[in-house]
């Protein structure tokens, strides 16, 4: 052991691909992917997570997670 | 302004939810060569909305955060969209994250029902359309010419129908000019506004002097060769299409009527020989 605290890592999909991640909550994912503060919005297992709920909303294995943001549309 | 320009003006000014907009040309973003080719095109069109979409963004975020400003650049309405939804739930959750993004309340509902002709799902369309409605949402619903689809959609809240003229990006004109003569005759004051199908400026004429009160449209101007020239020639074939349908067009006639008078017709006693 080195002292800390094993990591404990969680699988999910984001944005359709798997993913390993050390984040509790979609605000923790969020920040993990360097887009805290940008114009992104989120979608848990195909349900709005408004940005004032990000951090309470957590993550469990399996989840589907989308971030998207603003795109040139027809 | 001479009393010609001053028509003209007042013909393009349209409402949409209480919103007074100054162009009756709405214009898609996607495809065009540049950013700035697609900046200097909505400039060309006159437009006063331009949709949008949402797609999943990467880590770092740049592609949305560029796109973002340069739409918000423009100082137009932005109009999202949910471009690709299958069901009525994606279409709803795209809805939402596109309000808390864009700050609108305005969503172009596009649930979709075929990959091959993108045609409406007219069901999801409806289902999804209600829920937004009692959700505060302004809903722009792309649908089809069926007229108690529309009922429908318009029970559902929408104070806006936008059938098709064609499925999305053929640019094959209006397929059903019947339908879409019925749809404005029997909604007289919905505004009905031609959304995907249209290929070239004459297209648009043709949907304004049927009496829609404005057209949509993306790739007909993306991806002409010259997409400015061509963004300013739609937004005067609509002012001129609508100016049109505002003077009243004459009623065709199966024969023909000489349009030069007959009286005083020289020779008009002397027999002819075919």
């Amino acid at each position: 052991m080195n002292g800390r605290a094993a990591k404990h890592t969680v699988e999910i999909y984001l944005n359709g691909q798997p993913l390993a991640t050390e984040a509790r909550s979609v605000a923790e994912l969020v920040d993990g992917q360097s887009l805290l503060g940008k114009k992104v919005a989120t979608a848990l297992n195909g349900h709005f997570v408004p940005e004032a709920q990000r951090a309470t909303t957590e993550l469990h294995p399996g989840d589907r997670i989308e971030i998207v943001s603003p795109r040139q549309g027809g | 302004m001479n009393h010609h320009e001053k028509a003209l003006h007042r013909s393009d000014i349209l409402t949409v939810y209480g919103t007074v907009l100054g162009s009756r040309m709405l214009l898609g973003t996607a495809g065009y060569p540049s950013p700035a080719v697609l900046a200097s095109s909505v400039k060309a069109a006159g437009a006063n909305v331009v949709t949008v979409s949402l797609r999943r963004e990467t880590a770092g975020g740049g592609s949305g955060e560029r796109f973002f400003d340069l739409v918000r650049g423009l100082g137009v309405h932005v109009l999202p969209n949910t471009a690709g939804c299958r069901t009525a739930r994606e279409a709803i959750t795209t809805a939402q994250m596109a309000r808390e993004i864009f700050g609108s309340d305005w969503i172009k509902l596009e649930v979709i029902a075929n990959d091959d002709t993108l045609q409406p799902d007219v069901f999801g369309l409806v289902e999804a359309a209600d829920v937004l409605g009692r959700d505060g949402f302004k809903v722009f619903p792309y649908t089809t010419e069926d007229l108690s689809v529309a009922e429908k959609l318009q029970r559902a809240g929408c104070q806006v129908i936008m059938p098709w003229a064609a499925p999305i990006g053929t640019g094959q004109g209006i397929c059903n000019r019947r339908a879409l003569q019925s749809m404005r005759a029997y909604f007289p004051d919905v505004v009905l506004i031609v959304d995907a199908g249209i290929g070239a400026p004459s297209h648009a004429a043709e949907a304004m002097e049927v009496g829609f009160d404005a057209v949509l449209l993306n790739t007909a101007v993306a991806k002409a060769a010259d997409p400015v020239r061509m963004a300013a020639a739609f937004a005067s074939a609509i002012s001129a299409g609508r100016l049109g349908f505002e003077a009243g067009l004459m009623p065709p006639r199966d024969m023909a009527v000489p349009s030069t008078p007959v009286a005083g017709t020289p020779f008009f006693d002397l027999e002819r020989k075919s």
